[in-house]
């Protein structure tokens, strides 16, 4: 028998009070893969994410981690197990100096992720160690939030819609970061808008639409489909 | 040296200690009174101003700490030494238990549940007549013995010759610069910058690992145990205790000093203190609308400077030195 895949989504079914957003999603991740949730603006890519983290439980079905049903666990529990979320709005703690982000984060004593190593990821936060959160560019604090999730020691590493907002040139930049992260062995979800960005990580893709999967597949496979992308994805 | 690197809170304690030595006694009163509320304004903002929880019912906890000390040292003879730590410890112990409930609220739920919880104690002292002594309250509660000051005195000048009223007045000054060392200690510590974290953004917090509900009830513990110790001081000053220490109007002054003074500095809320206690005093002895006064005083501030009276010293003093480093 295979081990189970490191996460696993099954059929679940999210709504904020009376809207229902999520319409049986299931997918999988396994240990070391990069899967990009590829989507359209408002098709539940963020509500996925934080169904899996906890912040809105599931109506209906599991997210199972390494086998084990963690749906309705505190966020906090869920972040513990070794789920690092970057949120979309990347807003880091404004008051806090760039250090103490880092700092009120530090989960896993002895992991694999100290502030050194994660200064060696992102330079420029170095040298802003003592600044202000609320005082960094846009992308400052996305690499901020990033280094802040990885503070956690996390195995998996969500991430949504990294590349929102960003100038070009960060943007690149950025990706070539995930891409170290994801050499290093890290496992990453990462939901995006932006096919060219995703394609150049992702190992598998998901295509969401209205809630509800509509492709699955290698990231090759999304490639050389060209109808997909002209029917989910183009606006 | 420049002026902002002096120690400033040890100076104010230091000139703190001479106001006996003006030789009136309404002074040294009004001294005490505002180090007090000083201290148990300063642990409401360990809840309003670092972690954003807003109580209503923070006199709750004061009036634990002074009904605790009263009973011990006046019904049961127990020496202040004793008393005082136990108002702290007691006060927190409720604070355990209400705050479990509390945190499991947010926002305006959590406050009117403070607020339901303070009622609940003001109802119990203000009714159990055997313990409490009812609506007349525990009057004449015994100041703590000085004796010991005066034998020292005789070895060491200039430390006796003091009225009891002016010892406990020193006593009090000690205790509560050590309580706010310590509470400055706690909010400066990574379990103060944890409780930042939740203040800016709960969820983020919890997202990233943090406890909420847990740090929460800690701040909520730590704040109602130093606002027992503010209260077992308080209920010596005031030579009783009586039900309206418990009374939602306390909850709602402290609350206003913390507002008053500033809740995003440490020592806005013992500022606050000072200022609302100078004013009632001046004020009421020339009208009697001072709830007037103060309803004004309280919109201009909020409109005005949002962080209080501290938030506005801040920016007055950043733009003087400007102008006095320009010329």
């Amino acid at each position: 028998m295979t081990a189970p895949p490191l996460l696993a989504v099954e059929e679940i079914y999210t709504s904020y009070g009376l809207s229902q957003v999520l319409f049986g999603v299931s997918l999988e991740v396994a240990a070391g893969e990069c899967v990009c949730l590829l989507g359209r603006n408002g098709v539940g890519k963020t509500t996925t994410m934080r169904t899996i983290m906890g912040l809105t439980p599931p109506g209906r079905g599991r997210v199972r981690w390494k086998g084990q049903d963690i749906a309705g666990r505190p966020p906090h529990r869920i972040a513990r197990l070794g789920i690092g979320f970057v949120p979309e709005d990347r807003r880091i703690f404004a008051e806090l100096t760039v250090g103490e982000n880092l700092d009120v984060a530090r989960r896993g004593a002895g992991g694999r992720w100290t502030e050194d190593r994660v200064f060696e990821l992102f330079p420029k936060l170095r040298e802003l160690r003592d600044r202000q959160g609320g005082v960094l560019s846009g992308g400052e604090q996305q690499m901020l939030t990033i280094a802040r999730t990885l503070m956690g020691n996390p195995e998996l590493l969500l991430l949504d819609e990294p590349s929102e907002g960003l100038a070009p040139l960060v943007v690149h930049h950025l990706g070539e970061q995930i891409g170290r992260l994801k050499r290093e062995g890290l496992t990453i979800l990462l939901a995006e808008q932006n096919v060219d960005f995703s394609l150049a990580l992702a190992d598998r893709v998901y295509v969401v639409e209205k809630g509800r999967i509509r492709f699955q597949g290698t990231a090759r496979a999304f490639r050389e489909d060209e109808s997909i992308r002209q029917q989910y994805l183009a606006l | 040296m420049r002026l902002r690197r002096l120690p400033w809170p040890l100076v104010v304690l230091v000139a703190a200690f001479f106001v006996p030595a003006l030789g009136s006694r309404f002074y040294t009163f009004v001294a005490n009174d505002v180090a007090i509320w000083a201290l148990f304004a300063t642990s409401l903002n360990l809840m309003v101003g670092y972690t954003g929880l807003v109580s209503f019912g923070h006199a709750a906890y004061f009036g634990i700490g002074a009904y605790t000390t009263g009973l011990l040292m006046k019904k049961a003879g127990v020496s202040f030494l004793l008393a005082f730590p136990a108002a702290g410890l007691l006060a927190g112990a409720f604070a355990l238990v209400f705050g479990f409930f509390c945190v499991r609220l947010t926002r305006i739920y959590f406050a009117m549940l403070t607020l339901a919880f303070a009622q609940i104690v003001w109802a119990i002292c203000f009714k159990w007549n055997e313990v409490t002594g009812g609506e007349q309250g525990m009057p004449e509660i015994p100041y703590p013995s000085f004796d010991w000051m005066e034998g020292l005195a005789a070895v060491v000048p200039l430390v006796g010759g003091y009225r009891t009223s002016e010892y406990f007045y020193f006593l009090t000054l000690v205790l509560v610069a050590a309580c706010l060392w310590l509470l400055h200690r706690i909010v400066d510590s990574p379990f103060g910058r944890m409780l930042t974290a939740i203040r800016e953004n709960a969820e983020r917090a919890e997202f990233i690992g943090i406890n909420v509900r847990r740090y929460e009830l800690a701040a909520f513990v730590l704040a109602g145990g130093f606002a027992g110790l503010a209260g077992g001081l308080f209920g010596i000053f005031n030579r009783g205790v009586f039900p309206d220490f418990v009374y939602w109007t306390k909850s709602s002054e402290v609350l206003i000093m913390t507002l008053l003074g500033g809740m995003g500095s440490f020592h806005g809320p013992s500022l606050g203190a000072l200022v609302l206690i100078l004013l009632n005093q001046q004020i009421v002895s020339y009208t009697e609308y001072w709830p007037l006064v103060l309803g004004t005083i309280l919109v201009v501030l909020l409109f005005g400077f949002p962080g209080g009276l501290a938030g506005a010293a801040g920016a007055l003093w950043t733009r003087a030195a400007g102008r006095f480093r320009r010329a």
